[in-house]
Parts: structure tokens; C-alpha cells; sequence
């Protein structure tokens, strides 16, 4: 090998580790700092503890919050599942007026601050219950609506992009052979795009669960989600229970990534 | 096996169209091969005949059967694809077994069917492959087998040789006619290579611009071609403008010389005089007793194996190709570039053809 080949295999290898190491370090120093037994969060650590855990799982606010979340995020999954597919299918294989319109209309919650996203809806809601007496806004079907809004995108880039490498022939050779339009999609396309939907319903349920900005408007006092539950609690307190409810948090993703990549090769689905 | 017949059928997309009025009749085990260049129309007319696209009017019969209205998976016909469309997740196996199981088959006959169709591609080693693992030779043997396994009434193939490399084509293009044959199968080969074309079919339909320029056997269409479209596109690069003499035994040329012609009675006014290298015989001296003779200079050798092909610069003006057959095989010695010739042919070996 030259010098020269050396010198930019190392280039390479440090800039690796630097932008890594620029993505991982604040999650390491949320897990190290979940175990200090400091009262309030400071440096250098005094010893080592699991109380935060057991003190966060103890706080109805972050147990109820991490339920809510979760069933929320689930029934936005499942919501964004059965209105991005079609959605997916009539933007990949329709060919009609307006498809790019839509497109970009279905991509908005993405490119949208979720704050601004969030205050929209909140008045809508408002509107909507001045008209019809129905109370959205601080109810669980807000909270869905809302979060289905942000799951939504996330299913639908996924699942096109998977879509679009599924050539048409492929499903026009199955009806060829005999197979109905509903049996093409379940047994040819779906199998074909599997990594994509799942890396879809991955992307839409964790993007869900970690949403403050859009849920912060759209919670009642009973039914806070957890990322307002966490900030809710860091505006008169600051000790480590944070940062244990955050390693939860960073444990279960990384789990459920875990399990996604053994059945779905997710970097087959970007 | 079943003739396909096509009846007016036409395809709009808006003010566009795509298929003017075209009617046609397969017989029964034959091969006719759908020729012409892209944006002519022939890959939407296999697809109104596979079911993917809607005729906008017209019919379209399979054994007397209307199937024009049918989906394309209650038509029973076998479509073979230019990208092979494998199902990517299944083995070979599987992907021929799929029409097998859409139709209810039992598990036992779909395995010894899959079976025997595997070896008639001979691949019955790679059943378990999956398309991935195959080269494109073998995935479009695949493809192959699923078309044929289901026993359909009609087989079609939109450009199956095209993402093949050439020898591989050479051999596919022997092992799809052989299959054909052997089988009976009535079938329809769309292509926009004329070489394919003319060793494939039993018969050639050349379209242009969504209707039919000329239709016959290879050797009919390739030795008559009726419009200045047609034999450019079989390969025939000669073309001098000129107009018939009042006589119809002679061609003048644009540039102004008489050439002799034989046979081509009936024709009349502006039109071009067609000449096929092979025919174009060349000499570094006047031949006697030539009846059409053009003098010119050699302008590009190109050496072609068996044969080597002049660019000729005509004093008269045109730029003519000449085939002749190479010095190794008993041809006369290689004529240098630079070299003044003479072009000669009889006069039954110029084909007259209308503008279009």
C-alpha cells in the first residue's frame, strides 16, 4: 500500500470514529449519569445507584406517560399501516393528476415544525368543537390523530421507496399466471416489500413515541404522554430519574431495532 | 393450440395514439414476431393481447374465444418479460409452480410438473436458487419454464433477449424457436432487433408509428420491402432517390443516370431504388457486360469476417455499401481506401420502394 493510499485510509477511519463518537457520546453520558447517586445531577459523580430506576418506575406521571405513549404510538402505527400502503400503491404504480401534489401534502408533518403542526391542529380541534360541542383537543382521538399525522410520512417514504424497486412485470407476471389483484398482494408484493413496511412501521412507531412538540398542545391534564411527563418533572426538577427513564427509552429501541433487523434487513429498505 | 386473431383493434392514450387499427391473425403454432423500433406500437399491442392494456376499441379472439374485455389472469397465455420478472422472494421452483397453484393443481402432479419443465430449460440442477443467485441467461429460463409450465393457449414475448449478452442470445434465441416448435405454441415475439426477427418467425410484422408497414415471412419482407421505412430498418442501406421511367424497365436516378430493373412492374413515380450490400458486387475495373454500373471511390474498409463491406463515394453522388465476400473465403483481393471503383448489379437485384 502508498503512503498516500495509508494516509487516506486513516483520514477515513478517524472521521468514522469522530462522527460516531458525535452520536453516541451524549446517549453514553445519559446512561453513565442514570446511575449517579448525586442528588442533583452533577460532575463528578459521588457513587452508584440504581434508585432513579426504581424512583421513576415509582411516579404514576412516568408509568402512566409510558403506557399512554406507547398505546398511542401503536394505534398510530397500525393507522399509518392501513392508510400509507394504499396511499403507497396509488403514489408508486397511479398515474392520474396531482400525484406529486399529494405526495408532498402526505410528506408535510415531516418538513413542518412540529410545533407549528401541533398549534394547527390544536385550532382546528378548537374550531371543531365550537361547531359541533364534540371535545377533541385533550382527548385520546387528538392525541391519535395527531400521532398517526407523524407516523404517516415516515410509513409512506419507506414503503414507496421499497415499492418502487418491485418492477411492475413482477406483479403483471403473477397475473399472467393466474393470480387476482388480492392475491398478487399477498403473495408477490407484500413478501417483495416486507423490509420496507416493517421499517416503516418501525420508523412511524418510534417517531410517535418520541413526539413532544406536536402531543404538547394536545394533552389533558390526566393523559400526558411520556416526553411531556419528562418535561414536565425537568421544570422544578433536576436529578438522574431522567436520565433513567431516557436509558429506558434508548434500551427499548434499541431492542425493537434489534428484533426488526433480524427478520427485515432494514438497510435494504433505505 | 388456439390462433390468435386481432380485429381493428386500436389503443388512444388522449389525443395520442399508440395502436391504429390493427388487424392481424396468428395460425395455430406459429411464431410472429412483432417488429419495429421503439415508440411503434408493438409492445402495447402484446399488452392488449396479455391483458395489461385496454384496447380502446376492436377485438381480439383466442380460438374463437372474445377475450378483450377479460383480465389478464383469465386469459391463460404465457407473457415472458424483457427484465425476466422473477418473484425475487421464491426459487425457481417455486416461481414455476406459482401458475401451477393458482390453478388449484395438486401438490404431487405441480412437483413433477415444475420438474419436468426445469429440465426441458435444463435447469433442473438450480431449482432451488433463487433468482438472485441465477445469471440472466438462466433467470430468463426461468421466466421461460413459468410461461410454459402452465400450458397456455398463447405465448407472448416482449423483447426477452434484450438484457442478454450476444452469445447468450444467439442461444436462447435457437432454444426459444426449438421449444416453440416442439411445443406447438402459438406465439407472439415482440423485438426491435430484425436479426432476431428474421431467424425467429414464421412471420415478420414491421410497425411503424402505431400501424402495420408491412407484413410476410423474413424472406419475403427482407427481399420486398415496400417503403423506404421498411428497408432502412431491415438493415438495407442503400437507398437512391430517383422516379421510375415511363417505361418501368429503368430507374433514373436523381443524379441523373438510367439504371435497369427487372420485375418491378406496376411501380411508378418518386421512389427509391433499394440495394442490398450483399447484391452490390464491386471491381477495381469496368466489368463487361454490366448492365447498371456506377463508378466511384472507396472511401471505409470495414473487415466483417466472412465478409468485407466497402463505403463507396459514387461519382454520381451517393454513398453506397458494397458486400463482398472475404479474400480467406475465395473473395476477390481487399480493395485499399482511395481505390477508384466500379459498383455493378443486375437488374433484377434493385428493389423498388415508396417514400413510406
Amino acid at each position: 500500500m502508498s503512503s498516500q493510499a495509508r494516509s487516506v485510509r486513516l483520514a477515513y477511519t478517524a472521521t468514522s470514529i469522530l462522527v460516531i463518537g458525535f452520536i453516541v457520546l451524549p446517549l453514553v453520558f445519559i446512561v453513565w449519569m442514570s446511575f449517579f447517586s448525586n442528588k442533583i445531577l452533577s460532575f463528578p459523580p459521588e457513587g452508584y445507584t440504581l434508585d432513579w430506576y426504581r424512583r421513576a418506575w415509582e411516579m404514576s406521571d412516568f408509568r402512566n406517560g409510558f403506557f399512554l405513549s406507547l398505546r398511542t404510538s401503536l394505534i398510530a402505527t397500525v393507522v399509518a399501516l392501513s392508510l400509507g400502503l394504499p396511499a403507497s400503491f396509488a403514489l408508486v404504480r397511479g398515474r392520474f393528476r396531482g400525484r406529486e401534489t399529494i405526495n408532498t401534502i402526505l410528506m408535510s408533518p415531516m418538513i413542518v415544525p412540529g410545533i407549528v403542526g401541533g398549534s394547527a391542529l390544536f385550532v382546528f380541534f378548537l374550531e371543531v368543537e365550537f361547531l359541533t360541542g364534540w371535545r377533541i383537543a385533550g382527548s385520546s382521538i387528538g392525541l391519535i390523530i395527531a400521532h398517526s399525522l407523524i407516523a404517516l410520512p415516515w410509513m409512506i417514504r419507506l414503503v414507496t421507496t421499497s415499492l418502487i424497486s418491485v418492477p411492475p412485470s413482477v406483479e403483471e407476471a403473477a397475473r399472467s399466471l393466474g393470480a387476482g389483484p388480492l392475491t398478487v398482494f399477498f403473495r408477490v408484493t407484500l413478501p417483495v416489500i416486507r423490509a420496507g413496511v416493517i421499517a416503516g412501521s418501525l420508523f412511524a412507531f418510534v417517531n410517535s413515541f418520541i413526539d413532544l412538540e406536536k402531543s404538547i398542545f394536545l394533552v389533558g391534564p390526566d393523559s400526558t404522554t411520556l416526553q411531556i411527563a419528562l418535561i414536565n418533572y425537568l421544570e422544578w426538577n433536576f436529578d438522574s430519574t431522567i436520565g433513567a427513564v431516557a436509558t429506558v427509552q434508548i434500551g427499548l429501541i434499541t431492542l425493537l431495532l434489534l428484533i426488526t433487523d433480524r427478520y427485515a434487513k432494514l438497510s435494504r429498505a433505505f | 393450440m388456439p390462433e390468435v386473431v386481432l380485429q381493428d383493434v386500436a389503443k388512444h392514450y388522449g389525443n395520442a395514439i399508440a395502436v391504429e387499427n390493427m388487424s392481424l391473425r396468428i395460425g395455430d403454432g406459429e411464431l410472429v414476431a412483432l417488429l419495429g423500433p421503439s415508440g411503434c406500437g408493438k409492445t402495447t399491442t402484446l399488452r392488449m393481447i396479455g391483458g395489461f392494456v385496454d384496447a380502446t376499441s376492436g377485438q381480439i379472439m383466442v380460438g374463437g374465444r372474445d377475450v378483450t374485455r377479460l383480465p389478464p389472469n383469465r386469459r391463460n397465455m404465457g407473457f415472458v418479460f424483457q427484465n425476466y420478472a422473477l418473484f425475487p422472494h421464491m426459487t425457481a421452483a417455486q416461481n414455476v409452480a406459482f401458475g401451477l397453484e393458482m390453478r388449484g393443481l395438486s401438490k404431487a402432479d405441480t412437483e413433477r410438473k415444475v420438474r419436468e419443465t426445469l429440465a426441458r430449460v435444463r435447469l433442473g440442477h438450480l431449482a432451488d436458487r433463487l433468482p438472485r443467485q441465477m445469471s440472466g441467461g438462466q433467470q430468463q429460463r426461468v421466466a421461460l419454464a413459468r410461461a410454459l409450465v402452465i400450458e397456455p393457449d398463447v405465448l407472448l414475448l416482449d423483447e426477452p433477449l434484450s438484457n442478454l449478452d450476444a452469445a447468450l442470445r444467439h442461444e436462447m434465441k435457437i432454444e426459444i424457436r426449438q421449444l416453440q416448435q416442439s411445443l406447438g405454441l402459438t406465439t407472439v415475439f415482440v423485438t426491435h432487433d430484425q436479426d432476431e426477427a428474421m431467424s425467429t418467425a414464421d412471420r415478420m410484422v414491421l410497425m411503424y408509428n402505431g400501424k402495420v408497414e408491412q407484413v410476410g415471412p423474413p424472406d419475403e419482407v427482407y427481399g420486398q420491402p415496400r417503403s423506404a421505412f421498411a428497408a432502412g430498418f431491415l438493415g438495407i442501406p442503400n437507398l437512391l432517390p430517383g422516379r421510375m421511367t415511363a417505361t418501368q424497365d429503368g430507374f433514373r436516378m436523381e443524379a441523373g443516370p438510367i439504371m435497369r430493373l427487372d420485375g418491378q412492374e406496376g411501380r411508378m413515380g418518386k421512389a427509391f431504388l433499394a440495394l442490398r450490400p450483399e447484391v452490390v458486387g464491386i471491381s477495381a475495373k469496368a466489368p463487361e457486360g454490366a448492365t447498371n454500373m456506377l463508378p466511384g471511390r472507396v472511401q471505409v474498409m470495414t473487415y466483417h469476417g466472412a465478409a468485407v463491406e466497402y463505403q463507396v463515394q459514387t461519382e454520381a453522388g451517393p454513398m453506397l455499401t458494397a458486400r463482398a465476400t472475404a479474400p480467406g473465403l475465395g473473395g476477390p483481393p481487399v480493395l485499399p481506401v482511395g481505390a477508384g471503383v466500379w459498383l455493378h448489379w443486375t437488374p433484377s437485384a434493385g428493389v423498388i420502394v415508396t417514400e413510406n
